[in-house]
């Protein structure tokens, strides 16, 4: 095999404390045993080492990223570093006096997302309390000069919204928005029955997209994902397995992708252990699923492996029972029938009477004692 | 259509630098990067908001000691502007 390129996204996930309790969050489920979090000096190190190897995208994220009091030190340093440094919050915890301090030290972007499905949602929708904290967030990042990102996980709860959300969206002088559907991931998982849109549903949020987009022209960019439960073909997750993204946990392990580390049988390095070097290009976690020799058929003979790599290992370790089986959106895998029929379940209606699972210490904990 | 006459400039939220990993310009930009070929890369360093479009194509011929780039300036201008790469002052 030829030498891996160089990882050109660092994601660097500072904590998985959140004051926000999403139904959808992408945390691993057993994120409370993961706590201890790396010192600053462990991180400072670690965006060193990163941009040596040519990583030059770093993402801030979590958990709740401002919930660490380090924050702006990470991200002067990445910025003298010459990263494009990008902030991703809900926003809970953005002063106006932390934002001053966060742009004298060259954070280039913030990414404020509107996520927690229902209380948050509502909030929103019926102007209240999370409306004015998300506006005085927009304020405060327009009047910086950043450019105003907003992302909305999109889900069978709130997509019947969608043209509500956008409007708001403009309201607050959103220059790109993403609407995104959830990926059924960790918590998305666990609560897939309730999230998981009907087809019906997500026909009009696009069309409602697609008049959104004629009315606001030049003003705003929509991008609009829709699950990949409902393709036939997977997405190129992560643009290959150690090809260009590094995600570091908040306990320092180093993963090809944020939810990689519950795949059986490997071992994926840390930080405080080894450098970022020797992780990146001579690992095992790294290189397992690196390129096309790892796979099985049907991808093994297809013409499209170099295009999809196969899709994600996790999902199919999640629906196949096998991280180097084909992801089962693919409808070439045994198990494409697995998506269908959950997408047939969605069609139906909850079959579900389990309440929603919010992502909390304590649901972690006894989601952990289960296992 | 470039407006005549107007000065390009590189949108401010975009960040232009050369990466000695990828061996080439990259243009940054919130959660995203596109790599530059050298022809764009040294169009879009010229275009600092003071020289109009001519001016950069006059400065380009005379860098690379090449004529009739016009055209070639001009199309690549009307995808940087679609793309929001760059600003008209
Ligand atoms: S998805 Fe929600 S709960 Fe999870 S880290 Fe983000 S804001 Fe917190
Ligand atoms: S068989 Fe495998 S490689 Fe081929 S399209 Fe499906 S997932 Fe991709």
């Amino acid at each position: 095999m030829t030498l891996p390129g160089p990882p050109l996204w660092l994601l660097a996930e500072l904590t998985y404390r959140c004051p926000l309790h999403c139904v959808f969050c992408y945390n691993p489920v057993d994120f409370a045993a993961h706590e201890q979090e790396l010192s600053t000096e462990d991180w400072l190190r670690t965006l060193r080492e990163a941009r040596e190897l040519g990583a030059v995208q770093c993402g801030f994220s979590g958990g709740e990223p401002m919930l660490r009091a380090d924050l702006e030190i990470l991200v002067a340093e990445a910025h003298r570093l010459g990263y494009y440094t990008n902030l991703l919050t809900s926003g809970v915890g953005l002063t106006e006096k932390r934002a001053r301090i966060l742009r004298s030290a060259g954070l280039d972007h913030i990414q404020l997302s509107l996520q927690d499905s229902t209380r948050e949602m509502n909030d929103f929708l019926s102007h209240t309390r999370t409306f004015d904290l998300k506006q005085r967030c927009a304020r405060i990042i327009k009047e910086h000069g950043w450019p105003m990102v907003l992302n909305v996980v999109m889900h069978r709860l709130n997509i019947d919204h969608i043209g509500r959300i956008i409007e708001m969206a403009d309201q607050l002088g959103a220059e790109y928005v993403e609407l995104a559907n959830s990926q059924y991931y960790s918590w998305a998982e666990l609560n897939r029955e309730h999230l998981l849109p009907t087809r019906e549903q997500l026909q009009r949020a696009e069309a409602v997209t697609n008049e959104w987009r004629e009315r606001l022209g030049e003003r705003m960019k929509l991008f609009f994902v829709v699950p990949d439960y409902y393709e036939t073909r997977p997405k190129k997750c992560m643009n290959g397995w150690g090809n260009v993204f590094l995600t570091i946990t908040p306990d320092g392990t180093a993963l090809p992708c944020h939810t990689a580390r519950m795949l059986p049988g490997l071992a994926f390095p840390n930080v405080r252990d080894m450098s970022l070097r020797e992780i990146w290009y001579d690992s095992e976690g790294f290189n397992r699923y690196r390129g096309t020799g790892w796979m099985k058929e049907p991808c093994r003979s297809c013409p499209e492996k170099e295009k999809d790599y196969g899709g994600c290992r996790c999902q199919a370790y999640m629906l196949a029972g096998d991280p180097a089986a084909a992801d089962p959106v693919c409808d070439k895998s045994a198990l494409h029938h697995v998506v269908t029929e959950a997408v047939e379940r969605a069609q139906k209606g909850l079959l579900e009477t389990r309440p929603l699972i919010f992502r909390t210490p304590d649901e972690s904990r006894r989601l952990l004692a289960r296992t | 259509m470039n407006p005549a006459g107007a000065r390009p400039c590189l949108n401010p939220l975009f960040r232009m630098q050369w990466e000695q990993a990828q061996q080439s310009w990259v243009l940054l930009y919130p959660e995203g990067m596109v790599k530059l070929n050298q022809s764009a890369a040294e169009i879009l360093r010229r275009c600092d908001g003071e020289r109009d479009m001519q001016g950069i194509v006059t400065d380009l011929e005379q860098a690379f000691s090449a004529t009739g780039l016009a055209a070639d300036v001009n199309a690549f201008l009307e995808i940087a502007r679609a793309q929001r790469w760059v600003v008209w002052k």
